[in-house]
């Protein structure tokens, strides 16, 4: 069978589509047409040959097999020093061999080599730091998720993720009204605690422009309640705008580099709409490095950026506390133990790790450090898209050894964790090990912590507080 | 013989350099060429200064023993390498005979160091070469991605070394080994573009641009000029 009727080379571009691929329960028969899915080897090559440059080439080329990246992998450390879970043996055996073969390869060698790119790396890039000719695999690996992707050969939910962004314009079906409404809703919900609370759709020219996460509208408003309280007590001018909010990318962890430009384009699009100072992310890691490390490569912007200052909300937090914008009650400060998560995708990719200890300097009275961390921390265990892959659960679970130990090390039980994908697997960890931890986003933490000024407390009948 | 050895470190010598400088050059230009800012996703240009800066650090950083977190995290290997690399790119310029070569064939040579010292780096790069075979083997992360054709790369560099150090110190009827000397010398020259060793100057622009990427996209101003490497 050349190509199957859910399981074939044609991303996800209708509803329809979404819905019948959505109905195949755990993608039961779409992995079953994936066995017998033909791979286009014309085509493989052409795009090799088009999108393969120097760069990777002299990678693959002059790796010295000297195995040094092996200890740097979490996941070579997790399973028990496993020699197939060394970076360079994982993609020499995969994009290596594909291109050794010009592109000759089968189904079988494909079905393999989607197995190692979503299960065997999470493309949290901490090889590259370890590797003494400079050579990241994590960036290889996510290059070989765009060729599999346009081969077909994807796990399901990631199809499926990165179709949601084709057909909504979000990770979840969360459309323009849904969206609005939730904005109204917790606006109005919130109201009476906190008087005069806004969530101002499509303002123009405000101070700051908030985008965030789908789930959080879909799954947790109070987080968009939260982040608006936090703007109101800041006394921020700022806005949500009512498309181009999304700023997650399913299709970035699926390798549709397609879906991730349109992603990325309704969110330039309504900065550039709205006109406002600055933009602010939302707790998230990878969306931060869809939208605003990689995004403006996607969109093909020549200086690298997006077209207005894009910052994560950790920044405006650190911002926040430094000028007093923000203020904590020190009776209030954590006196537990308590550690932090380093996410991948916005300390080791883009040196935010300074901020996030800012912060913790105000909040935490005994803050310990993983170790290693900054830079060189470990991956959580869920990252590019290893969450949310039904088929890879057990390996996902080992992964997240890594983390638990690093946690225990700590003495901590509390986990402060600003990224919703690092926070899913910490609460997946404690699920699974039962370590007797809890874990947060800052945004609750400081809404419990904050000194609130009197003209933004209830007015209360007997003036009495 | 006498015509052979005449040929060898006369045309054979020049051919060779020619081969290594000037190959090596084109797959430096080559590289750089083939950087794309799009597929790499990296604004090179537009940030040339920042580049330079964190990409100049990661090739200096690490040609610091122990300088670096990957370094320091593999102590064993990383003496193992600076005992090869020493030898192997100080020896052959800066060795006497080398350089007596050079001036008797073309009037000029490099400052040569004292035998002494090149006999010690010789050395060490042999025992720095044993034991990264050694440790191919006893390793299995190691071994699970050794090829044949590392191992022929490690003897590419082996036999000119230690050819060369049984000639130097074996005082009577060395001519053998000293032609095994040089037509594994020559070759090692003439294959170095073509091979992994081209990795003497792509190692530079591999990290150039790792660091460059770093400074430009992945932290930038915001972490500080350069990657704590
Ligand atoms: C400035 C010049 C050079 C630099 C910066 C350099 C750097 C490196 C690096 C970073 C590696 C990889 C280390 C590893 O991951 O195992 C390596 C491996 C190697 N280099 Fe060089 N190198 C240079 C010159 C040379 C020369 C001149 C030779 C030989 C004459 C040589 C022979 C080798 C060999 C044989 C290996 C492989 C070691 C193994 O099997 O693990 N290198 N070099
Ligand atoms: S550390 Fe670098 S050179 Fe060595 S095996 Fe790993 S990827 Fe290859
Ligand atoms: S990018 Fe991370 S997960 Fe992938 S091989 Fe490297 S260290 Fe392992
Ligand atoms: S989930 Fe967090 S730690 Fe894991 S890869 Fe993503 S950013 Fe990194």
């Amino acid at each position: 069978m050349p190509e199957g009727q859910l399981c074939n080379r044609t991303p996800i571009s209708t509803e329809e589509a979404l819905k019948a691929l959505l109905a195949d329960k755990g993608g039961k028969q779409y992995y079953d047409e994936m066995t017998k899915l033909d791979v286009d080897t014309v085509k493989l090559w052409s795009t090799i040959e088009k999108t393969c440059k120097t760069r990777t080439k002299t990678w693959l080329e002059i790796c010295a097999h000297c195995g040094l990246c092996a200890d740097s992998c979490f996941l070579y450390r997790c399973n028990n020093a496993d020699p197939e879970q060394v970076p360079a043996f994982k993609i020499q055996s995969t994009l290596g061999e594909i291109i050794r073969r010009k592109g000759n390869v089968d189904n079988a060698f494909m079905r393999r080599a989607m197995e190692y790119a979503w299960s065997r790396c999470t493309c949290c890039n901490r090889c590259g730091q370890f590797c003494p000719h400079g050579i990241d695999v994590g960036v290889m690996f996510s290059y070989l998720r765009g060729l599999l992707y346009s081969q077909g050969f994807v796990p399901w939910e990631l199809k499926i993720g990165a179709g949601m962004h084709r057909v909504y314009g979000a990770q979840m079906d969360v459309t323009t009204e849904d969206w609005v409404d939730t904005c109204e809703w917790m606006a109005e919900e919130n109201g009476e605690e906190w008087p005069g609370l806004e969530i101002p759709v499509d303002k123009e020219d405000a101070d700051i422009m908030y985008t965030l996460n789908a789930r959080e509208p879909k799954h947790y408003p109070e987080d968009v309640a939260e982040a608006a309280i936090l703007f109101h007590l800041a006394g921020e001018n700022w806005t949500v705008p009512s498309t181009g909010w999304e700023q997650t990318s399913l299709s970035m962890f699926a390798g549709d580099w397609e879906a991730c430009r349109m992603n990325v384009e309704k969110v330039y699009d309504s900065i550039e709409r709205l006109r406002p100072k600055r933009v602010i992310g939302t707790e998230c890691g990878h969306a931060h490095r869809a939208t605003v490390i990689e995004g403006p490569y996607w969109m093909g912007r020549p200086d690298g950026l997006p077209p207005a200052e894009y910052i994560h909300y950790v920044e405006w937090v650190a911002e926040a506390l430094r000028t007093g914008k923000l203020k904590i009650d020190p009776a209030k400060r954590i006196k537990e133990p308590v550690t932090l998560q380093d996410s991948c995708n916005y300390v080791r990719n883009h040196g935010l790790g300074k901020y996030t200890r800012e912060i913790m300097s105000y909040l935490a009275d005994d803050f310990r450090e993983m170790g290693p961390n900054r830079e060189y921390n470990y991956c959580c265990g869920g990252g590019g898209g290893f969450n949310g892959i039904g088929m890879y659960r057990k390996q996902r679970n080992v992964a997240l050894l890594t983390k638990r130990d690093q946690i225990l090390a700590t003495g901590c039980k509390l986990v402060v964790a600003p990224c919703h994908n690092c926070w899913d697997a910490i609460r997946d960890l404690e699920e699974e090990y039962h370590i007797g931890i809890k874990w947060t986003f800052l945004k609750p933490l400081l809404i419990k912590m904050c000194i609130v000024p009197d003209h933004l407390k209830p007015q209360e009948e007997d003036g009495e507080e | 013989m006498e015509s052979l050895m005449s040929f060898l470190t006369g045309p054979g010598l020049i051919i060779s350099l020619a081969v290594f400088f000037i190959g090596l050059a084109v797959r430096l230009v080559l590289y750089f060429m083939g950087l794309d800012w799009r597929l790499d996703r990296v604004a090179y240009k537009p940030h040339m200064s920042e580049g330079m800066r964190g990409g100049l650090y990661s090739a200096y950083k690490w040609l610091v023993p122990f300088g670096t977190f990957g370094w320091r995290a593999q102590p064993f290997f990383t003496i193992c390498f600076f005992l090869l690399h020493l030898g192997a790119v100080l020896v052959p310029l800066f060795l006497t005979a080398h350089n007596e070569i050079l001036r008797m064939r073309f009037g000029f040579g490099l400052p040569s160091l004292p035998q002494g010292v090149t006999d010690v780096l010789t050395v060490a790069t042999i025992i720095g070469l044993f034991f990264i075979i050694l440790r191919r083997i006893a390793l299995t992360e190691v071994r699970i991605i050794t090829t044949a054709y590392d191992y022929f790369i490690i003897a590419l560099v082996a036999v000119p070394f230690v050819s060369g150090f049984i000639a130097r110190v074996s005082s009577a009827g060395s001519d053998g080994w000293l032609l095994v000397h040089i037509i594994s010398g020559e070759l090692m020259l003439v294959l170095a573009p073509f091979t992994k060793l081209s990795h003497i100057v792509l190692y530079f622009a591999s990290r150039w641009q790792l660091g460059a990427d770093y400074s430009i996209k992945r932290g930038g101003h915001r972490r500080g000029p350069c990657f704590p490497w």
